[in-house]
C-alpha cells in the first residue's frame, strides 16, 4: 500500500505478555500477547463480548488485568497509583459515548486536564486547545456546551480533549458506533489525519474502510483471545482462520 | 407559489381573556359547576379572613411587642450592631443582584422595596433611618454589582466571611463592643442565626459524608454510613435534647458550651445526615463514563470529584437540598425545649402577658407570615438557581 509507514526501526511502546483477566468467574481475556510499535496504527475487531474493549481499557488501566504483564512506554502497569496516573496522562482515550463533561464549555473540556494535571498556564492551555479544536474543525463552537453540539462534533471535541494532553498513544473504543451514519465520516477523517501524523493508535472499530485505509496491523479478537494478527490486506484477502473468515463475511 | 427559503413567521396565538376563561373554567357543565362552587367557597373563606384581619383582629399585640419579635431582649443601645448586620447583608444581596441577576433579582427587589416602604411606617426615627438605609443599600449594591460582573468570586467569598463576622458583631468582645450574652438573643434574630449557621455548616459536612460513604476504604465508608443511619434513626428533638441536657452529663465542662452553640451543633449534625443522602443520590446519578473520562485524562480522585462529579451532582440535588434547608429553618422553633426564645418562642411568651391573653390567632398568623416570607424566598431563589445553572448544558 502506498505511503504506509516503515515501522521496522520503531521501538515497542506497548508490550502485553500473557495477559489474563476475569470478571468474577468470567474469563474475558485469555493469554493475550502482542506488541505495538511507536507510530503503529492497530485496529482491533471482533464479535461483541470478545474482550476487545476490555483489552484496550486495560492499556490505561480503566480495567485491571489479573495475570501477565502490560508495559506502556517503559512503565509496567501495577497497582502503584503513581504509575497509573503517569501512564494515563500519556495515553489518550476516546469513548463510544463521548463522555464529554456536560457542565462546562467545549473549551474548558479541552483545557481542564492540561491546566490541572500538566500544570500549564491557562493562556498556553487555551492556545493549544484552540489549535486542536481548529484541527478537528470546531474552533467556532468552543464557547458552547457539549449538549448543544451534534454527536459527530462531540466526538471530535473528545478527540481534541484527549490530544490536549499531548499523549504518546491514543486509544479509541468504538468511536463511531454511537453516531448517526452521516456523522461517521467527519470523525473518521479526523482519525485518519491523526494516523498520518504518526500517532500510535489502538482502535476498536467495525469500520473496515478505515482499517483498510490506515491500519498497519489488525487484531481479530474472539472469546478473549487474539485469533488472528496480520496486515489488513492479508486479513481481508486471505484470512488464515475460519472464524475470521466467518466474521468478515458477516460484517462486510 | 411561496418559495421555501422565504421566512414564514409562526402564526401568533393570541389568548383572549374571554376565550381562556371559557376553555378553562366553563368547558362543560361539570366544570362550570366546579367553578361556581369553588369560587363561592373561596369567597366565603377569603372575605371572612379579610374582615377578620382588617376589622376584628387586635394587631396591637404585634405592634407593642414588635421589637421582642424581631430581636428578643437584645439591649436597646446595642441594636445598631444588628442593624449593621442587616446593612451588610442587604449590601451583599444588592451586589449579588447586580452580578447574578437571574438568580436573586426578584428577591432582592422585593426585599429592597419592602424595607423602603417599611421606612414610611410610624416607627421611631432611628429605626426608619436604618430601614431606609438598608433598603437603599440593596439598590446601590445592585448598581455597583452591575459594574463589576467579574467579581462574583469575591462576593461569594464575602458572603462566607459575613457569617462569622455577623456572629462576632452580635456577641461582641472587648471594650468597644460590650458582650451581649446569647441568652439575650431572641426572636427573628435568633431564628435567622440558627438557620443560617445551621445551613452553612451542615452543607459542607453533608457533602463530605456523602463522599465518605462512597469511599473505597471500608473504614471511612463504614463510619460515614453508621453516622448517617444513626442520626436518621433519631428524631430531631431527641438530638437537640441530647446536646442540651445530656452533653453536660457526659462531657466534663460540657455545660460551659453556650446553649445556642449546642443547638447549632445539633441542627448541623442532624441536617448533615440528610444532606449527605441527598448528595449521595446526586453522585449516583452521574454516569460511569464521567468518572472514566476524568480518570483517562489523568485527573486524580480529588480533581475528578471537585471539577467533574460534584458540580454535576450538586446541581441535580438543588431541589432536595433546599427542601432540607427549608425544613431546618422551620425546625429551629424546636429550640424552645432549651428555653431559647426564637420567633415562635417569643410569640408564646407574648401570649402569656395578661394584657394580650387570648390573642393566639393574631400572634400565630404573624409568626407564620414571617416564616413564610423567608421560606418562600428560599424556594424562589432555588428555582431560579436551577434554571440558571441547570439549563442548556445537558
Amino acid at each position: 500500500m502506498i505511503g504506509r509507514k516503515d515501522l521496522s526501526k520503531a521501538d515497542d511502546i506497548i508490550i502485553c505478555r500473557g495477559v489474563h483477566k476475569w470478571f468474577d468467574d468470567f474469563h474475558v481475556l485469555k493469554d493475550v500477547n502482542t506488541t505495538v510499535k511507536r507510530s503503529e496504527v492497530v485496529v482491533v475487531f471482533g464479535p461483541s463480548g470478545s474482550g476487545k474493549s476490555t483489552f484496550i481499557r486495560c492499556i490505561n488501566r480503566l480495567e485491571e488485568h489479573q495475570q501477565g504483564q502490560i508495559i506502556v512506554d517503559g512503565i509496567e502497569l501495577t497497582n502503584d497509583i503513581r504509575n497509573i496516573e503517569a501512564i494515563r496522562s500519556e495515553v489518550g482515550m476516546v469513548f463510544q459515548q463521548f463522555n464529554l463533561f456536560p457542565h462546562i464549555t467545549v473549551l474548558d473540556n479541552v483545557t481542564l486536564a492540561p491546566i490541572w494535571v500538566r500544570k500549564w498556564p491557562k493562556a498556553k492551555a487555551r492556545e493549544v486547545a484552540m489549535e486542536l479544536l481548529n484541527r478537528v474543525g470546531i474552533a467556532n463552537q468552543s464557547h458552547k456546551y457539549p449538549g448543544q453540539l451534534s454527536g459527530g462534533q462531540q466526538q471530535r471535541v473528545a478527540i481534541a480533549r484527549a490530544l490536549a494532553m499531548q499523549p504518546k498513544i491514543m486509544l479509541f473504543d468504538e468511536p463511531t458506533s454511537a453516531l448517526d451514519p452521516e456523522m461517521i465520516k467527519e470523525v473518521l477523517d479526523v482519525m485518519i489525519e491523526l494516523a498520518e501524523s504518526g500517532m500510535t493508535m489502538l482502535v476498536v472499530t467495525h469500520e473496515m474502510g478505515f482499517a483498510r485505509e490506515v491500519a498497519d496491523r489488525m487484531l481479530f479478537f474472539d472469546h478473549g483471545q487474539i485469533v488472528e494478527d496480520g496486515r489488513p490486506e492479508q486479513i481481508f484477502e486471505d484470512p488464515r482462520e475460519d472464524r475470521t473468515k466467518l466474521f468478515l463475511s458477516q460484517i462486510l | 407559489m411561496a418559495s421555501v427559503s422565504e421566512i414564514i413567521t409562526r402564526p401568533r396565538e393570541r389568548v383572549h381573556a374571554v376565550k381562556w376563561i371559557k376553555n378553562n373554567l366553563f368547558s362543560s357543565w361539570f366544570n362550570t359547576l366546579l367553578t361556581v362552587l369553588s369560587s363561592a367557597l373561596m369567597y366565603t373563606i377569603l372575605s371572612q379572613l379579610f374582615i377578620w384581619i382588617f376589622t376584628i383582629a387586635n394587631w396591637r399585640v404585634i405592634a407593642v411587642n414588635l421589637r421582642l419579635f424581631m430581636v428578643g431582649t437584645y439591649p436597646l443601645e446595642q441594636i445598631w450592631r444588628l442593624w449593621l448586620c442587616v446593612a451588610i447583608g442587604t449590601t451583599l444581596l444588592g451586589l449579588s443582584w447586580g452580578i447574578w441577576p437571574h438568580v436573586v433579582s426578584r428577591v432582592a427587589m422585593v426585599y429592597g422595596t419592602a424595607l423602603l416602604l417599611l421606612a414610611l411606617a410610624p416607627f421611631g426615627v432611628t429605626t426608619r433611618i436604618w430601614l431606609a438605609g438598608c433598603g437603599a443599600l440593596v439598590f446601590v449594591g445592585m448598581l455597583v454589582g452591575r459594574r463589576i460582573p467579574d467579581a462574583g468570586r469575591w462576593v461569594a467569598l464575602t458572603w462566607l466571611v459575613f457569617l462569622p463576622l455577623m456572629l462576632i458583631l452580635m456577641r461582641g468582645f472587648g471594650t468597644f463592643l460590650p458582650v451581649v450574652q446569647t441568652r439575650q438573643w431572641g426572636g427573628l434574630q435568633l431564628t435567622l442565626v440558627l438557620a443560617i449557621t445551621g445551613i452553612a455548616l451542615s452543607f459542607p459536612l453533608g457533602v463530605l459524608l456523602a463522599i465518605g460513604r462512597r469511599s473505597p476504604l471500608p473504614a471511612i465508608s463504614l463510619c460515614c454510613t453508621l453516622y448517617i443511619e444513626l442520626i436518621r434513626a433519631v428524631p430531631l428533638i431527641t438530638v437537640l435534647f441530647m446536646f442540651q441536657i445530656m452533653l453536660p452529663l457526659f462531657i466534663p465542662g460540657g455545660e460551659s458550651f453556650d446553649r445556642i452553640v449546642r443547638a447549632i451543633v445539633a441542627f448541623t449534625l442532624f441536617t448533615a445526615a440528610y444532606i449527605a443522602e441527598n448528595v449521595r443520590g446526586g453522585l449516583q446519578a452521574i454516569p460511569r463514563g464521567q468518572f472514566e473520562a476524568a480518570r483517562a485524562l489523568g485527573l486524580n480522585p480529588f480533581l475528578t470529584m471537585s471539577f467533574i462529579i460534584l458540580p454535576q451532582a450538586l446541581r441535580i440535588v438543588i431541589p432536595a437540598n433546599v427542601g432540607q434547608f427549608i425544613s431546618l429553618f422551620k425546625d429551629t422553633s424546636l429550640v424552645v425545649i432549651a428555653a431559647l426564645l426564637d420567633l415562635l418562642g417569643i410569640g408564646r411568651s407574648v401570649l402569656a402577658q395578661s394584657e394580650f391573653l387570648g390573642l393566639q390567632t393574631e400572634v400565630l398568623l404573624f409568626v407564620a407570615a414571617v416564616y413564610w416570607i423567608f421560606t418562600f424566598s428560599m424556594s424562589h431563589v432555588s428555582k431560579r438557581l436551577e434554571q440558571t445553572i441547570g439549563g442548556g448544558n445537558r
